[in-house]
């Protein structure tokens, strides 16, 4: 019917299957951050490292390319663990600025104008407004840690030889687990700070204080008391210890950005369990803040 | 349709903590427009926030269209529409494009939403604006988006909370007569929250009056308007006790209250007219003549005076 009939109609037609709705608060998420130049430019320019390995991981096999270059590229770097763990590092740090650039803004103006009566007054529940404004963050995330670590993986087994691929299985499991364990603590932490402060800016400098603050009052606390356990607030410690486990790495020698200080691991269950905690803490700020009417007792 | 119940509540109660807010409501509510008054902190948008499961109900329960609230949440919430009191929107998307992204939450897929969205901005009265981002709308073009995001899905069921809040005389004119108009094609049922009692009267054909947490009155507007449209006030000048006798003679109840004011009950037998022709025969003016006016103005002040609970 036309618009300028002017008039009201029900509505009869098809409804879309109630589990694909979270994906639309998700589309006008994605579709309100290509507005922003500077998050576009950023978001391309966060491709430079991984293409840069892939060039380094084409001239380790390429001879003709060797020789022009007149330089052994094998013996520059070797691929293996290293290698592919220092690749997450430097994109999962890369994922925190943009975590701390979109985080805030995802939660933040829905609950500073009253917008989340509207949502939750239809055929959409809490937990889908949360995996929805979740699924923005993880999906951007995604393609910038663990899916171009993946295919540089399957890159280098392509040009080593499957058997290569084979045996180093391990790898691409590793970056695909410990890539979502940093895309799961980023994504919640920055959502529940976008939930409990609305004001857009003070909650990215929070997401910052959270991470860089609390590493330095741990290592205070280390220094002073004389102990290791000031490391349970670092956030990037705690989940540079379970990268370790899951690459397989030495303390000392892990990913660039998540290093644990040889002699002051703290173990992987305590680790594993402050990990947890935090995230639930998230939940629970979410399950507070996230609610169609506030609640004034 | 009149009389399958719209809206039951059957014993509802909700606490805040240790705070009773709704009291054990009972009622059964059928008519197409149904007011809901009280003072402030009456319970009024508890009511509407429970019904819409943002409450859980402490006891007891209500049910919409014979679906209850606690087992029917999601799939009850597909037939509402819900109009908030407070401000409520996304200042920078623009307002088509926030109706539409309602509406796609709804359920509709994204080629009808569109459609839609344009259809109820143009509904609303703000088609030439639809394209302006929501944060420069004025107070009446807020309220106007509101009731067009309420609307886009085609509820069964719609949900008004103060929707003339801050409207100034015209915008609250447009808004009333929006509402007459929706309710006029007798698609949508309308619960409107209010605590003015002339958007209520004006609107609606049923009223719930709550106060602190309780039922104080229900009542039937339109079977009160029918009975009050036989009572009427008369303004004369120049008449006297015998032309109220001459009143009487015609079949009516009639009371001299003087300074030339006469109230009376008119019999279905008798015309407004005939009285006219009287007061001409006799030679008084009848210079005001008024059907009884503010009974839910009386209802209401009746039910805040009552001591406790129901009238």
């Amino acid at each position: 019917m036309a618009v300028y009939k002017k008039t009201y109609r029900p509505y009869e037609g098809v409804l879309t299957p109630g589990w694909s709705r979270f994906w639309v608060l998700a589309r006008y998420a994605f579709a309100d951050l290509r507005k922003s130049r500077f998050l576009t430019f950023f978001y391309i320019a966060s491709f430079l490292y991984p293409l840069i390995c892939a060039l380094i991981l084409y001239l380790r096999h390429n001879t003709a390319a060797i020789g022009v270059l007149k330089f052994d590229a094998s013996k520059l770097i070797t691929v293996g663990t290293t290698f592919f763990a220092h690749l997450l590092g430097w994109q999962s740090m890369l994922a925190f600025f943009l975590a701390a650039f979109v985080g805030p803004g995802l939660i933040s103006p829905d609950l500073s104008h009253n917008a989340l009566s509207l949502y939750l007054a239809r055929p959409f529940s809490r937990a889908e407004y949360v995996l929805g404004k979740m699924s923005v963050l993880m999906f951007l995330m995604s393609l910038m840690t663990w899916v171009p670590g993946v295919l540089l993986f399957l890159l280098q087994g392509y040009l080593e030889g499957w058997q290569w691929a084979s045996d180093n299985a391990r790898i691409a499991w590793a970056l695909f687990a410990a890539a979502w364990v940093w895309i799961l603590v980023l994504t919640l932490l920055s959502l529940a700070l976008s939930a409990w402060v609305k004001w857009r800016p003070v909650a990215g400098a929070l997401l910052f204080g959270v991470f860089f603050v609390a590493a330095a009052f741990g290592a205070a606390i280390n220094g002073i008391m004389r102990t290791k356990w000031g490391h349970i607030i670092n956030l990037s410690y705690l989940v540079g210890t379970v990268w370790n486990s899951l690459f397989d790495l030495k303390p000392g020698d892990g990913a660039v950005f998540f290093g644990v200080p040889a002699s002051e691991e703290i173990s992987m269950v305590v680790c594993v369990s402050a990990l947890c905690a935090i995230l639930l803490f998230c939940l629970y700020l979410l399950t507070i803040k996230i609610r169609g009417a506030e609640v004034v007792r | 349709m009149a009389d399958q119940p719209v809206i039951e509540l059957d014993g509802l109660e909700v606490r805040f903590g240790d705070r009773p807010i709704l009291k054990r409501l009972k009622a059964s509510l059928t008519g197409l427009a149904i007011g809901l008054l009280g003072p402030n902190g009456a319970g009024k948008s508890t009511l509407i926030n429970t019904l819409l499961g943002f409450h859980k109900p402490s006891s007891g329960t209500a049910r919409i269209f014979g679906q209850d609230i606690r087992t029917h949440a999601r799939s009850l919430r597909s037939l509402l529409g819900y109009m908030p009191e407070n401000d409520a929107f996304i200042a920078k998307m623009t307002g088509v494009h926030f109706v539409r992204m309602m509406a796609e939450l709804s359920g509709l897929p994204s080629a009808q939403a569109i459609e839609r969205a344009h259809e109820a901005f143009f509904y609303v009265g703000l088609g030439e604006v639809r394209y302006r981002a929501l944060g420069t709308y004025s107070l009446g073009m807020k309220q106007s988006a509101k009731l067009a995001q309420a609307i886009v899905h085609g509820p069964k069921l719609l949900f008004l909370d103060e929707p003339t809040n801050g409207l100034d005389p015209p915008q609250r004119l447009r808004m009333i007569q929006l509402i007459q108009e929706i309710r006029a094609r007798g698609e949508i049922h309308i619960m409107l929250s209010s605590h003015l009692l002339r958007d209520v009267e004006e609107t609606c054909d049923q009223v719930l009056i709550l106060k602190d947490g309780n039922v104080a009155a229900f009542c039937n507007l339109e079977e009160e308007r029918k009975s009050n449209k036989r009572f009427l006030e008369m303004e004369t000048r120049g008449a006297s006790g015998s032309f109220v006798e001459a009143i009487e003679r015609m079949g009516c109840e009639a009371a001299w209250s003087g300074n030339g004011r006469v109230k009376l009950v008119l019999p279905d037998a008798v015309e407004v007219r005939q009285l006219y022709q009287l007061a001409a025969e006799q030679n008084v003016q009848i210079r005001r003549l008024n059907h009884k006016r503010d009974s839910l103005e009386d209802i209401f002040l009746k039910a805040m005076e009552a001591p406790v609970g129901r009238l």
